[in-house]
Formats: structure tokens, C-alpha cells, sequence
């Protein structure tokens, strides 16, 4: 387990209370907390270094332009990118999809081809290729989820019958947990001719990610999920295939020269960051991303796992709770519901005492469907949750039946 | 600060345990669907209109779709409505939404509804079935939902 003695002194927010109690964060899917070192260097950046980059002749915006490209070469690391000019910065998992969406599949996809995507996607890695699919009269295949939630690998080998365009699923499910088989998923896609899209706004801040070694074609991530600040992102691509992809945004930056009627495009990633870029984002990304490898992330995932683990046996203790997800392959988030309380019933009462989750269908409608349930409550874990915290949930989850008289 | 049990009045917990005219109206000539799109509560009511007074009302939620304050909230409406005008149930939901916005209480048992007040992020659920309760009223046949309606 992490020391969380060291890390939550780390956290500014978690210094203060949530109704009057200690706040016990378990939203950690939704967004992480800031440590103290990235919101420094948010303020470092615009007390010494703010210009805008890559065209000011001064000393000033050559700062800039370096702590930029520094973040870039540091999410490059991270996640062992093809190359530094494979990472594009955006505003987050949603903008990446986005971008491959509109400019690799409106290159590629035409009428009467195939997109894949699974039952357990966020509405982000859905709804980009259903308004895709729908613009060019292409088909949405979505690939059906097994009863204890991971990705039915019989119906994934039937989708790929289809010699489908893209294939696009999550590294780690929001509404499960569901650590999948990413590189074994990303071999079957690409046999039938498929590139694939991989949402890793879940897998970034909690696992060790290669993507030469998953060998995705995209691979989309958001920096607050991971410590760093809202409004910061990337997407990471194999350089040769946004080489072939028009752009994405037109304006300043994004062009190597204007002519009236027409213009050329700058080189990669530059081409797809079209207008002033985010840099305070990209630099608090930096940061995130110093501290995370510091810490280690397969230490990251080992505690994340052992708080799952226990939250999971604990809560399993209480009649009338159900979690849901995979038993194994799963990383640190818990969904439950209780009896027949409303999840939102359940986050009100847990608020009380200052623990924050999420209820509701955390942006996967198509997964509630299945499950049968129109709405789960969720606890996640980051590296400053410990076994307090555990501890603070249970309680205020058993208070909770007391007051709606769930039977014991 | 703000109790639970506020929030949670014994009459709110009774009428979420057993909700009253929690039925299909049969003979009912408006429909309203309602919906919250941020937790995915659904709502179908029922009226029977007969002439300008509500002579039966009824709801139903989706298994599971409703929560406690949404559910005790309808069931509540539906009673205190039931044989009133509609524009004396109109003039309730005005009541209501004035209570839930930080005015006086609303009449008899709806009051209960006060201690929403202090839960921000649960006003759009008290809302719900009255929101739908004036759609259905106004014969509208669009779905409302609590983000159309503006409760902030």
C-alpha cells in the first residue's frame, strides 16, 4: 500500500471538511483531486513564463514554448507513445475520440462500412461514432458485455466478422471496473483490418500503460482524472496515420502556409492543435505526471486494487448489497446498489458524512440497460484514499439502511 | 446546517415505502411523461381531466428509476391534487416551487418538501412530478425534463 500519510498532506482539499466531517473523496472516476506541486506549477507558469508559444521571437515565449513541449515529452514517457509528435494535447478523452472521429473516420469511414464499439463504453467513446456512423449511412456494432462484466469475446469476434473501419473500447471501465484485455483485443481488430481507438481516460491515472505494447492505433487520456488540471488531455497516435489525416481544427498554428483560397498544413502534432493551446493544462499535466512516476504506477494499482478488494468484501457483508464488475481484471472502482434505496437517495445520506461517490449512470446508459439497473452508486479510489476511508463509506452505507429500514 | 432527517421526513419515507396512486389511470385523456437526465428518474402520470377538474390521477416509474424524494414527491402531489381544479393544482405547484426556492412553506402536507430547500442537488427530484403534472395539464406532448424546466 502507498503511504497516504505523506501523500494527503499533498492534497490542499483534503484539508477541509465536507459537512462539517473529513472528506472522504471516493470520486475518483469522475475527477482526481490536485496536489499542491501541480497547482504551483500552474502559478509558476504565469508568474514567470506565460507568452504564447511557437511564435513569439522573445525570450519569454521560447519559455513558454519549452515548458509546452516538456509536457509533451513527458505524456510521450508516460504512456511509451511512438513518438513525441504522436501526442496531440486536447481538452481531454472527449476531444481525442472526437478528433479521430471527424478526421480519421470522416477519411475512412464510408457508406455501408462498420464501427465497433462495446456495452460498456462512456457515452464519449459512443456517441462521436454514432453521429460519424449516421453522417456517412456506416452501421454501429455494439458488442455485447458478459453477465459478470467484461467484453463478450464471442460477440467481439462476431462484430469483426464485418471487416469493420474502426474498433474502439475502453482500457478500464468507468461503470464496472473492467480492466480489459486491450492488446489481445487490439490483435483481434486489427486481423480483420480494423484500427482501433482505445479509451484510456480510466487506465491513465491508475495503471502502468504502454501503447506500443496494447499496439491501439488512438489512445485518449485526460489529465484530470490524473492529477492535473480540467482542460487537459491528449490524444496519442502511431505518427504515420495522423500524417494521413486531414485536420481537425483550422486556424493559427495547425498551417504551414495561407493562401487565399487555400492553405498547407504544419507538421504533426502541431497540425491538430489549431488556436492558442492550453498550456497552464499541459503544463499541470507535466507535473501530474512527475509526481505519478515518482510515486510508481504499478504501485498506484496495487493499492487502488487492495482498497477495491477490502471495499468489496465489507460492503458485500451488508444484506441486501450487490456490486457489480468482474471479480478479477478489475481495477478501483466499486459499484453497488443497496436494497431498494436510489443511489442518489444513498449519495445524499453518505454525504452527511462527508463521503463524496457518484450515483447515477455515470454516462453509460447502453451498461445500465444491461445490468438491468437505471442507476449504481460508485466508490473510486486514488493514491490518497486509505482504509479510513473504507471505513467512512461502510458506515454511512449501513446508516443509510437504518434510516430506509433496508432489513438486516 | 441541515439534518437528514429534514430531508428525510417520516411522511416522504412513508409515501417512497408506499406510494399512493402509484397506478396506470385508465380512463385518463392527459398523459405526461417527465424525465431527469442527470440520474435517469422517469415518470409517467396519468390525468383524468373531466372538465376542469382532476377526478383521478395516477403514476408510474420504471422499475428502480425513481428515488425517494422523486417517488414521495408524486405520491404527495398526487394526493393533494386529486379532485382540485386544475388551476388550483397549478397554483400548488407555484406554491411548491416558491418553497423549494427558499419561500414559505407550501400548504398541508407538501410542507414536508421544506427540507429539500438545503439539498441543492435534489431540488430537480421534488420538482419532477410536478413539472410533469403541468405538462400533462397544458396537454403538451414533448417529454419534460428537469433540464428544460428551469428550477436554478
Amino acid at each position: 500500500m502507498l503511504d497516504t500519510t505523506r501523500i494527503r498532506p499533498e492534497f490542499p482539499i483534503l484539508q477541509q471538511k465536507e459537512n462539517g466531517q473529513r472528506l472522504v473523496y471516493l470520486d475518483n472516476a469522475a475527477t482526481s483531486q490536485k496536489p499542491r506541486r501541480v497547482i504551483d506549477a500552474i502559478v509558476h507558469y504565469y508568474s514567470f513564463h506565460n507568452a504564447n508559444v511557437h511564435r513569439g521571437a522573445y525570450a519569454l515565449a521560447v519559455e513558454a514554448t519549452e515548458a509546452y513541449e516538456a509536457a509533451r515529452t513527458a505524456v510521450a514517457r508516460f504512456v511509451n507513445a511512438w513518438a513525441r509528435e504522436g501526442v496531440v494535447f486536447t481538452r481531454g478523452t472527449t476531444e481525442s475520440i472526437n478528433l479521430v472521429a471527424a478526421s480519421w473516420g470522416r477519411a475512412n469511414v464510408k457508406r455501408g462500412d462498420t464501427v465497433v464499439v462495446t456495452a460498456m463504453d462512456h457515452h464519449s467513446n459512443i456517441v462521436p461514432w454514432q453521429i460519424l456512423c449516421q453522417e456517412r449511412s456506416a452501421t454501429l456494432r455494439m458488442v455485447e458485455i458478459t453477465e459478470d462484466g467484461r467484453i463478450d469475446l464471442s460477440d467481439f469476434g462476431r462484430a469483426l466478422e464485418a471487416k469493420p473501419k474502426i474498433v474502439a473500447f475502453p482500457y478500464v471501465s468507468n461503470a464496472l471496473g473492467t480492466v480489459n484485455p486491450a492488446a489481445q483485443l487490439s490483435k483481434l481488430a486489427h486481423a480483420a483490418g480494423a484500427v482501433t481507438v482505445v479509451d484510456g481516460a480510466q487506465s491513465s491515472p491508475h495503471l502502468r500503460v504502454d501503447v506500443q505494447t496494447i499496439d491501439c492505433d488512438f489512445y485518449a487520456l485526460s489529465g484530470h482524472k490524473m492529477l492535473a488540471p480540467m482542460g487537459s488531455g491528449a490524444l496519442i497516435a502511431k505518427p504515420a496515420l495522423l500524417e494521413a489525416m486531414p485536420p481537425y481544427h483550422g486556424g493559427g498554428e495547425m498551417i504551414e502556409r495561407v493562401w487565399d483560397d487555400r492553405s498547407t498544413w504544419n507538421k504533426i502534432p502541431h497540425k491538430f492543435e489549431g488556436g492558442t493551446p492550453n498550456v497552464e493544462a499541459a503544463v499541470g499535466l507535466g507535473a501530474a505526471i512527475a509526481y505519478l512516476e515518482q510515486l510508481g504506477m504499478e504501485k498506484i494499482a496495487a493499492h487502488e486494487q487492495e482498497l477495491a478488494r477490502l471495499t468489496i468484501e465489507r460492503l458485500s457483508q451488508i444484506d441486501g448489497v450487490t456490486v457489480y464488475g468482474p471479480r478479477e481484471h478489475r481495477a478501483g472502482v466499486v459499484p453497488f446498489t443497496y436494497g431498494d434505496i436510489h443511489p442518489h437517495d444513498l449519495a445524499t445520506i453518505l454525504d452527511k458524512d462527508g463521503v463524496c461517490i457518484r450515483a447515477g449512470h455515470h454516462c453509460t446508459q447502453p451498461l445500465m440497460r444491461r445490468l438491468g439497473v437505471a442507476a449504481t452508486a460508485r466508490a473510486s479510489f486514488y493514491i490518497y484514499n486509505d482504509v479510513d476511508d473504507i471505513d467512512a463509506l461502510v458506515t454511512a452505507v449501513r446508516k443509510a439502511g437504518e434510516l430506509f429500514g433496508v432489513p438486516a | 446546517m441541515s439534518d437528514l432527517s429534514d430531508l428525510y421526513q417520516q411522511v416522504i419515507l412513508d409515501h417512497n415505502r408506499n406510494p399512493r396512486n402509484f397506478k396506470r389511470v385508465d380512463l385518463a385523456n392527459r398523459k405526461a411523461e417527465g424525465n431527469n437526465p442527470l440520474c435517469g428518474d422517469r415518470i409517467q402520470l396519468y390525468v383524468q381531466l373531466d372538465g376542469d377538474t382532476i377526478t383521478d390521477i395516477g403514476f408510474q416509474m420504471p422499475q428502480g428509476s425513481g428515488c425517494a424524494i422523486s417517488k414521495a414527491s408524486a405520491s404527495l402531489m398526487t394526493d393533494a391534487v386529486k379532485g382540485k381544479t386544475a388551476a388550483a393544482a397549478e397554483t400548488m405547484f407555484q406554491q411548491f416551487r416558491d418553497m423549494l426556492a427558499g419561500g414559505n412553506d407550501a400548504p398541508g402536507k407538501l410542507a414536508a418538501f421544506s427540507g429539500v430547500r438545503a439539498f441543492p442537488s435534489r431540488i430537480k427530484c421534488a420538482n419532477l412530478a410536478w413539472h410533469a403534472l403541468h405538462a400533462a395539464l397544458q396537454n403538451s406532448a414533448q417529454p419534460v425534463t428537469t433540464e428544460s424546466a428551469r428550477d436554478f
